[in-house]
Protein backbone atom coordinates (compact mmCIF):
# COMPACT_ATOMS: atom_id res chain seq x y z
CA UNK A 1 0.00 0.00 0.00
CA UNK A 2 1.06 3.42 -0.49
CA UNK A 3 3.04 4.55 2.08
CA UNK A 4 3.98 7.84 3.78
CA UNK A 5 6.99 8.60 1.09
CA UNK A 6 9.87 8.36 4.02
CA UNK A 7 10.84 5.42 2.76
CA UNK A 8 14.06 6.42 0.63
CA UNK A 9 16.70 4.23 -0.32
CA UNK A 10 19.92 4.95 1.45
CA UNK A 11 23.36 3.56 0.09
CA UNK A 12 22.96 -0.59 0.34
CA UNK A 13 25.57 -1.43 2.64
CA UNK A 14 25.12 -4.93 4.41
CA UNK A 15 21.58 -4.31 5.57
CA UNK A 16 18.98 -3.85 2.71
CA UNK A 17 16.70 -0.26 3.20
CA UNK A 18 13.29 -0.52 4.01
CA UNK A 19 12.39 -0.57 0.55
CA UNK A 20 14.37 -2.76 -0.74
CA UNK A 21 13.14 -5.30 1.99
CA UNK A 22 9.73 -4.48 1.09
CA UNK A 23 10.73 -5.48 -2.67
CA UNK A 24 12.16 -8.68 -1.65
CA UNK A 25 9.07 -9.46 0.23
CA UNK A 26 6.85 -8.88 -2.53
CA UNK A 27 8.09 -10.71 -4.85
CA UNK A 28 8.45 -14.09 -2.20
CA UNK A 29 4.70 -13.00 -2.10
CA UNK A 30 4.19 -13.25 -5.74
CA UNK A 31 6.30 -16.08 -6.22
CA UNK A 32 4.71 -17.93 -3.07
CA UNK A 33 1.30 -17.01 -5.12
CA UNK A 34 2.25 -18.33 -7.99
CA UNK A 35 1.26 -15.77 -10.12
CA UNK A 36 4.87 -14.91 -11.40
CA UNK A 37 7.53 -17.23 -12.20
CA UNK A 38 10.72 -15.81 -10.82
CA UNK A 39 12.70 -17.47 -13.98
CA UNK A 40 10.55 -14.38 -15.37
CA UNK A 41 11.79 -12.06 -13.68
CA UNK A 42 15.08 -12.57 -14.70
CA UNK A 43 14.74 -12.59 -18.36
CA UNK A 44 12.94 -9.16 -17.92
CA UNK A 45 15.46 -7.64 -16.20
CA UNK A 46 18.11 -9.31 -18.73
CA UNK A 47 16.33 -7.91 -21.67
CA UNK A 48 16.31 -4.38 -20.80
CA UNK A 49 19.82 -4.10 -19.00
CA UNK A 50 21.50 -5.83 -22.14
CA UNK A 51 19.00 -6.51 -25.11
CA UNK A 52 16.97 -2.71 -25.73
CA UNK A 53 18.86 0.32 -25.84
CA UNK A 54 19.22 3.67 -27.68
CA UNK A 55 22.04 1.71 -29.75
CA UNK A 56 18.57 0.59 -32.01
CA UNK A 57 17.55 3.90 -32.49
CA UNK A 58 20.82 5.46 -33.56
CA UNK A 59 20.65 2.18 -35.95
CA UNK A 60 17.13 3.56 -37.73
CA UNK A 61 18.69 7.24 -37.81
CA UNK A 62 22.01 6.59 -39.03
CA UNK A 63 19.51 4.27 -41.59
CA UNK A 64 17.71 7.68 -42.31
CA UNK A 65 20.43 9.35 -42.38
CA UNK A 66 22.09 7.28 -45.35
CA UNK A 67 18.87 5.61 -47.03
CA UNK A 68 16.40 7.95 -48.89
CA UNK A 69 14.06 5.42 -49.14
CA UNK A 70 14.36 3.92 -45.93
CA UNK A 71 13.63 8.24 -44.59
CA UNK A 72 10.25 8.64 -46.25
CA UNK A 73 8.93 4.94 -45.19
CA UNK A 74 9.82 6.36 -42.04
CA UNK A 75 8.19 9.43 -42.39
CA UNK A 76 5.18 7.61 -43.90
CA UNK A 77 4.96 4.33 -41.03
CA UNK A 78 7.19 4.29 -38.80
CA UNK A 79 6.35 1.76 -37.07
CA UNK A 80 6.80 -0.73 -40.41
CA UNK A 81 9.71 0.82 -41.48
CA UNK A 82 11.76 0.53 -37.29
CA UNK A 83 9.99 -3.06 -36.88
CA UNK A 84 11.92 -4.19 -40.73
CA UNK A 85 15.07 -3.29 -38.36
CA UNK A 86 13.82 -6.08 -35.95
CA UNK A 87 12.41 -3.40 -33.44
CA UNK A 88 8.85 -4.15 -32.54
CA UNK A 89 6.29 -4.63 -29.35
CA UNK A 90 6.10 -2.85 -25.78
CA UNK A 91 5.79 0.63 -25.65
CA UNK A 92 6.63 0.65 -29.20
CA UNK A 93 3.02 -0.45 -31.24
CA UNK A 94 2.68 2.84 -32.46
CA UNK A 95 6.02 5.00 -33.58
CA UNK A 96 5.93 8.36 -35.37
CA UNK A 97 9.54 9.55 -36.23
CA UNK A 98 9.96 13.36 -35.82
CA UNK A 99 12.34 14.84 -38.42
CA UNK A 100 14.28 17.91 -37.43
CA UNK A 101 14.71 20.42 -39.98
CA UNK A 102 15.94 24.26 -40.32
CA UNK A 103 12.38 25.40 -39.67
CA UNK A 104 11.63 22.82 -36.40
CA UNK A 105 13.46 21.17 -33.58
CA UNK A 106 11.04 18.28 -31.86
CA UNK A 107 11.46 17.39 -28.39
CA UNK A 108 9.82 14.63 -26.63
CA UNK A 109 8.16 14.15 -23.08
CA UNK A 110 5.12 12.39 -21.25
CA UNK A 111 3.77 15.47 -18.33
CA UNK A 112 1.34 12.10 -17.38
CA UNK A 113 3.32 9.25 -16.45
CA UNK A 114 6.87 8.37 -18.40
CA UNK A 115 6.16 6.87 -22.21
CA UNK A 116 9.09 6.63 -23.72
CA UNK A 117 9.61 4.33 -27.10
CA UNK A 118 11.51 1.07 -25.52
CA UNK A 119 12.07 -0.37 -28.63
CA UNK A 120 14.27 2.06 -30.06
CA UNK A 121 15.48 3.65 -26.68
CA UNK A 122 15.19 1.43 -23.89
CA UNK A 123 14.18 2.57 -20.53
CA UNK A 124 14.15 5.80 -20.32
CA UNK A 125 16.88 7.75 -18.35
CA UNK A 126 15.80 9.16 -14.44
CA UNK A 127 15.43 12.72 -15.34
CA UNK A 128 12.81 11.86 -17.92
CA UNK A 129 10.89 10.62 -15.71
CA UNK A 130 11.36 12.76 -13.12
CA UNK A 131 9.02 16.06 -12.07
CA UNK A 132 11.49 19.16 -13.53
CA UNK A 133 11.59 17.77 -17.05
CA UNK A 134 8.13 16.59 -16.90
CA UNK A 135 6.41 20.08 -15.79
CA UNK A 136 9.09 22.15 -17.75
CA UNK A 137 9.27 20.50 -20.88
CA UNK A 138 6.06 21.77 -21.88
CA UNK A 139 6.09 25.69 -20.67
CA UNK A 140 9.74 26.33 -20.44
CA UNK A 141 11.11 24.13 -23.18
CA UNK A 142 13.81 26.54 -23.94
CA UNK A 143 15.17 27.14 -20.65
CA UNK A 144 15.00 22.89 -20.33
CA UNK A 145 16.78 22.61 -23.45
CA UNK A 146 19.89 25.23 -22.41
CA UNK A 147 20.16 22.96 -19.24
CA UNK A 148 21.50 20.37 -21.66
CA UNK A 149 23.64 22.63 -23.49
CA UNK A 150 21.41 22.91 -26.22
CA UNK A 151 20.47 26.83 -27.86
CA UNK A 152 17.95 26.72 -30.80
CA UNK A 153 18.04 29.57 -33.07
CA UNK A 154 14.62 32.49 -32.09
CA UNK A 155 13.65 31.63 -35.40
CA UNK A 156 13.08 28.13 -35.30
CA UNK A 157 10.17 26.61 -33.75
CA UNK A 158 10.54 23.85 -31.19
CA UNK A 159 7.71 21.40 -30.81
CA UNK A 160 7.50 19.71 -27.95
CA UNK A 161 5.30 16.46 -28.19
CA UNK A 162 3.31 15.13 -24.78
CA UNK A 163 2.65 11.40 -25.32
CA UNK A 164 -0.52 11.59 -24.06
CA UNK A 165 -1.69 8.37 -25.79
CA UNK A 166 0.17 5.15 -27.06
CA UNK A 167 1.78 6.68 -29.79
CA UNK A 168 5.41 6.96 -29.26
CA UNK A 169 8.15 9.18 -30.63
CA UNK A 170 11.33 9.08 -32.18
CA UNK A 171 13.12 12.38 -33.07
CA UNK A 172 15.79 12.16 -36.45
CA UNK A 173 18.44 14.77 -35.53
CA UNK A 174 19.74 16.60 -38.36
CA UNK A 175 23.04 14.65 -39.91
CA UNK A 176 25.81 16.68 -39.47
CA UNK A 177 27.92 18.04 -41.95
CA UNK A 178 30.98 16.98 -42.94
CA UNK A 179 29.66 13.15 -42.47
CA UNK A 180 29.47 12.95 -46.41
CA UNK A 181 29.96 8.95 -47.72
CA UNK A 182 30.21 7.61 -43.78
CA UNK A 183 28.99 4.13 -43.62
CA UNK A 184 25.82 3.77 -41.71
CA UNK A 185 27.85 2.24 -38.80
CA UNK A 186 30.03 5.33 -38.49
CA UNK A 187 27.01 7.56 -38.42
CA UNK A 188 25.07 5.50 -35.51
CA UNK A 189 28.21 6.46 -33.48
CA UNK A 190 27.28 10.18 -33.65
CA UNK A 191 23.59 9.25 -32.46
CA UNK A 192 23.34 10.00 -28.60
CA UNK A 193 20.12 9.12 -26.82
CA UNK A 194 19.03 12.69 -26.14
CA UNK A 195 19.43 13.20 -29.38
CA UNK A 196 16.38 11.16 -29.69
CA UNK A 197 14.75 12.53 -27.15
CA UNK A 198 15.04 15.83 -28.74
CA UNK A 199 17.17 17.21 -25.62
CA UNK A 200 20.47 16.98 -27.47
CA UNK A 201 22.03 17.00 -31.12
CA UNK A 202 24.22 14.60 -32.73
CA UNK A 203 27.69 14.54 -32.59
CA UNK A 204 29.74 16.25 -34.72
CA UNK A 205 32.63 14.55 -36.30
CA UNK B 1 -8.73 13.49 -12.27
CA UNK B 2 -6.72 16.27 -11.63
CA UNK B 3 -3.80 13.99 -9.42
CA UNK B 4 -0.39 14.77 -8.85
CA UNK B 5 0.50 13.05 -12.41
CA UNK B 6 -0.40 16.06 -14.24
CA UNK B 7 2.58 17.82 -14.05
CA UNK B 8 2.66 19.86 -17.81
CA UNK B 9 3.08 23.25 -16.86
CA UNK B 10 4.20 23.08 -13.11
CA UNK B 11 6.57 25.58 -11.66
CA UNK B 12 8.94 25.08 -8.60
CA UNK B 13 10.74 21.73 -9.20
CA UNK B 14 14.14 22.85 -10.16
CA UNK B 15 16.65 21.90 -12.70
CA UNK B 16 16.76 19.04 -14.73
CA UNK B 17 19.34 16.91 -13.27
CA UNK B 18 20.64 14.33 -16.18
CA UNK B 19 23.26 12.02 -15.36
CA UNK B 20 26.48 11.59 -17.54
CA UNK B 21 26.72 7.76 -18.35
CA UNK B 22 23.61 7.01 -16.30
CA UNK B 23 23.68 3.21 -15.35
CA UNK B 24 19.76 1.39 -16.38
CA UNK B 25 19.43 0.49 -12.58
CA UNK B 26 20.42 3.11 -9.18
CA UNK B 27 19.77 0.41 -6.12
CA UNK B 28 19.88 -3.38 -6.49
CA UNK B 29 16.03 -3.72 -5.62
CA UNK B 30 15.11 -1.67 -8.55
CA UNK B 31 15.48 -4.10 -11.09
CA UNK B 32 13.41 -6.48 -9.10
CA UNK B 33 10.89 -3.93 -8.66
CA UNK B 34 10.13 -3.10 -12.59
CA UNK B 35 10.26 -6.95 -13.30
CA UNK B 36 7.23 -7.45 -10.55
CA UNK B 37 5.26 -4.55 -12.28
CA UNK B 38 5.99 -5.70 -15.78
CA UNK B 39 4.79 -9.56 -14.87
CA UNK B 40 1.76 -8.98 -13.02
CA UNK B 41 0.87 -6.80 -15.73
CA UNK B 42 1.02 -9.82 -17.94
CA UNK B 43 -1.23 -11.79 -15.97
CA UNK B 44 -4.23 -9.95 -17.02
CA UNK B 45 -5.23 -8.34 -14.33
CA UNK B 46 -5.90 -4.66 -14.88
CA UNK B 47 -5.19 -2.80 -18.40
CA UNK B 48 -2.75 -0.39 -19.25
CA UNK B 49 -5.22 2.48 -18.14
CA UNK B 50 -5.90 1.32 -14.73
CA UNK B 51 -2.36 0.59 -14.04
CA UNK B 52 -1.96 4.29 -14.38
CA UNK B 53 -4.89 4.99 -12.58
CA UNK B 54 -3.21 3.25 -9.64
CA UNK B 55 -0.53 5.56 -9.85
CA UNK B 56 -2.40 8.80 -9.90
CA UNK B 57 -4.33 8.11 -7.37
CA UNK B 58 -1.40 7.88 -4.78
CA UNK B 59 -1.10 10.55 -2.29
CA UNK B 60 0.58 13.56 -4.00
CA UNK B 61 3.51 13.97 -0.98
CA UNK B 62 3.85 10.10 -1.79
CA UNK B 63 3.72 10.61 -5.56
CA UNK B 64 6.28 13.54 -5.63
CA UNK B 65 8.78 12.46 -3.03
CA UNK B 66 8.92 8.93 -4.27
CA UNK B 67 11.48 7.53 -7.17
CA UNK B 68 10.83 6.33 -10.00
CA UNK B 69 10.55 2.33 -9.02
CA UNK B 70 9.36 3.45 -5.48
CA UNK B 71 6.23 5.11 -7.02
CA UNK B 72 5.75 1.92 -9.35
CA UNK B 73 6.18 -0.32 -6.37
CA UNK B 74 3.37 1.67 -4.33
CA UNK B 75 0.95 1.83 -6.79
CA UNK B 76 1.37 -1.85 -8.03
CA UNK B 77 1.21 -2.96 -4.44
CA UNK B 78 -2.00 -0.82 -4.19
CA UNK B 79 -4.02 -2.30 -7.20
CA UNK B 80 -2.72 -5.81 -5.53
CA UNK B 81 -4.49 -5.55 -2.38
CA UNK B 82 -7.28 -3.94 -4.40
CA UNK B 83 -7.97 -6.51 -6.44
CA UNK B 84 -7.67 -9.13 -3.52
CA UNK B 85 -4.55 -10.67 -5.17
CA UNK B 86 -2.70 -10.27 -2.14
CA UNK B 87 -4.39 -8.85 1.49
CA UNK B 88 -2.71 -5.70 3.42
CA UNK B 89 -1.16 -8.16 6.32
CA UNK B 90 0.58 -10.47 3.36
CA UNK B 91 2.08 -7.31 2.01
CA UNK B 92 3.88 -6.94 5.53
CA UNK B 93 4.68 -10.08 6.23
CA UNK B 94 5.63 -11.31 2.74
CA UNK B 95 4.27 -14.58 3.37
CA UNK B 96 0.90 -15.96 1.88
CA UNK B 97 -1.69 -16.37 4.63
CA UNK B 98 -4.92 -16.88 2.12
CA UNK B 99 -4.92 -19.10 -1.25
CA UNK B 100 -4.31 -17.30 -4.39
CA UNK B 101 -7.24 -15.81 -6.37
CA UNK B 102 -7.04 -17.56 -10.50
CA UNK B 103 -5.35 -14.85 -12.73
CA UNK B 104 -5.56 -14.97 -16.38
CA UNK B 105 -2.15 -16.47 -17.65
CA UNK B 106 1.36 -16.48 -15.63
CA UNK B 107 4.06 -15.53 -17.95
CA UNK B 108 7.09 -17.86 -17.68
CA UNK B 109 10.77 -17.53 -19.08
CA UNK B 110 10.12 -18.84 -22.28
CA UNK B 111 7.17 -16.71 -22.91
CA UNK B 112 8.67 -13.51 -22.28
CA UNK B 113 10.13 -12.65 -25.58
CA UNK B 114 7.40 -13.03 -27.80
CA UNK B 115 5.35 -11.32 -25.19
CA UNK B 116 7.57 -8.24 -25.24
CA UNK B 117 8.45 -8.24 -29.20
CA UNK B 118 4.42 -8.27 -29.89
CA UNK B 119 3.76 -5.58 -27.18
CA UNK B 120 -0.32 -4.54 -27.03
CA UNK B 121 -1.21 -2.41 -29.90
CA UNK B 122 -4.10 -0.39 -29.44
CA UNK B 123 -5.30 0.55 -32.62
CA UNK B 124 -8.96 -0.55 -33.43
CA UNK B 125 -11.26 -1.20 -35.80
CA UNK B 126 -13.71 2.28 -36.48
CA UNK B 127 -17.18 1.90 -37.94
CA UNK B 128 -18.02 5.67 -37.78
CA UNK B 129 -16.02 8.61 -39.57
CA UNK B 130 -13.37 10.84 -38.53
CA UNK B 131 -15.02 14.35 -37.03
CA UNK B 132 -12.07 16.28 -37.63
CA UNK B 133 -9.63 16.83 -40.74
CA UNK B 134 -6.16 17.57 -40.90
CA UNK B 135 -5.49 21.43 -40.60
CA UNK B 136 -8.94 22.04 -39.09
CA UNK B 137 -9.21 23.84 -35.68
CA UNK B 138 -10.30 22.21 -32.72
CA UNK B 139 -11.19 23.20 -29.00
CA UNK B 140 -10.63 21.13 -26.41
CA UNK B 141 -13.63 20.70 -23.59
CA UNK B 142 -12.82 22.12 -20.23
CA UNK B 143 -13.34 18.65 -18.15
CA UNK B 144 -12.62 18.04 -15.02
CA UNK B 145 -13.29 14.02 -14.01
CA UNK B 146 -12.90 12.22 -11.16
CA UNK B 147 -11.61 9.13 -13.00
CA UNK B 148 -8.75 8.96 -15.53
CA UNK B 149 -8.48 11.12 -18.29
CA UNK B 150 -5.18 11.56 -20.50
CA UNK B 151 -6.05 15.35 -21.26
CA UNK B 152 -3.96 17.24 -18.84
CA UNK B 153 -5.07 20.27 -17.38
CA UNK B 154 -3.23 22.60 -18.88
CA UNK B 155 -4.22 22.00 -22.40
CA UNK B 156 -8.51 21.96 -21.49
CA UNK B 157 -10.03 24.74 -22.89
CA UNK B 158 -7.84 25.48 -25.15
CA UNK B 159 -7.91 26.20 -29.29
CA UNK B 160 -5.34 23.98 -31.55
CA UNK B 161 -4.92 22.37 -34.92
CA UNK B 162 -5.35 18.88 -36.13
CA UNK B 163 -2.15 17.90 -37.43
CA UNK B 164 -2.40 13.91 -37.80
CA UNK B 165 -5.19 11.57 -37.75
CA UNK B 166 -3.96 8.27 -36.04
CA UNK B 167 -7.41 6.24 -36.44
CA UNK B 168 -9.11 4.62 -33.99
CA UNK B 169 -7.52 4.19 -30.03
CA UNK B 170 -8.49 2.44 -26.84
CA UNK B 171 -10.49 5.73 -24.85
CA UNK B 172 -8.52 5.36 -21.42
CA UNK B 173 -11.37 7.09 -19.65
CA UNK B 174 -13.65 4.32 -20.31
CA UNK B 175 -10.95 1.57 -20.19
CA UNK B 176 -9.46 2.99 -16.79
CA UNK B 177 -13.14 2.08 -15.51
CA UNK B 178 -13.36 -1.12 -16.46
CA UNK B 179 -16.24 -0.07 -18.87
CA UNK B 180 -14.67 -1.00 -22.25
CA UNK B 181 -11.93 0.22 -24.51
CA UNK B 182 -14.96 1.87 -26.31
CA UNK B 183 -12.28 2.76 -29.01
CA UNK B 184 -12.45 6.71 -30.29
CA UNK B 185 -11.02 8.69 -33.48
CA UNK B 186 -7.25 9.70 -32.11
CA UNK B 187 -5.20 13.18 -33.42
CA UNK B 188 -2.47 14.68 -32.64
CA UNK B 189 -3.22 18.35 -31.97
CA UNK B 190 -0.58 21.62 -31.89
CA UNK B 191 -1.20 24.20 -30.15
CA UNK B 192 0.88 27.33 -30.03
CA UNK B 193 2.98 28.39 -27.30
CA UNK B 194 0.89 31.99 -27.26
CA UNK B 195 -2.04 29.80 -27.00
CA UNK B 196 -1.30 27.53 -24.11
CA UNK B 197 1.68 30.02 -22.00
CA UNK B 198 0.61 33.64 -23.84
CA UNK B 199 3.98 33.57 -24.75
CA UNK B 200 5.45 35.37 -27.69
CA UNK B 201 7.43 32.46 -28.72
CA UNK B 202 7.61 30.32 -32.60
CA UNK B 203 7.20 27.59 -30.11
CA UNK B 204 4.17 24.68 -29.83
CA UNK B 205 2.95 21.98 -27.95
CA UNK B 206 1.63 18.78 -29.64
CA UNK B 207 -0.70 16.14 -28.07
CA UNK B 208 -2.33 13.16 -28.85
CA UNK B 209 -6.15 13.78 -27.91
CA UNK B 210 -9.26 11.58 -28.56
CA UNK B 211 -12.33 12.66 -30.11
CA UNK B 212 -14.58 12.95 -27.09
CA UNK B 213 -11.93 15.70 -25.82
CA UNK B 214 -12.50 17.93 -28.80
CA UNK B 215 -15.36 20.22 -30.03
CA UNK B 216 -15.19 22.37 -33.12
CA UNK B 217 -13.98 25.85 -33.37
CA UNK B 218 -15.49 28.48 -35.61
Amino acid sequence: MPHDGHHHDHDEGSELSPLALRVKALESLLVEKGYVDPEALDVLIDTYETKIGPRNGARVVAKAWADPEFAGWLKRDATAAIASLGYTGRQGEHMVALFNTPETHNMVVCTLCSCYPWPVLGLPPVWYKAMPYRSRAVIEPRQVLSEFGVSVPETREVRVWDSTAEVRYLVIPERPAGTEGWSEEQLAELVTRDSMIGTGLAKQP
Amino acid sequence: MNGPHDMGGFQGFGPVMPEADEPVWHHDWEPRAFALVLAMGMTGSWNIDQARHARERLAPVSYWSSSYYEMRHYALVLQLIELGLITAMEEETGRQAVLPKPVKRVATAEMIPAILSSGSPYGRPSNTAAAFGVGEKVRTLNINPAGHTRLPRYARGHVGEIVTIHGCHAFPDSNAKGEGEDPQWLYTVRFTAKELWGKDAPDSVCLDLWEPYLEVFT
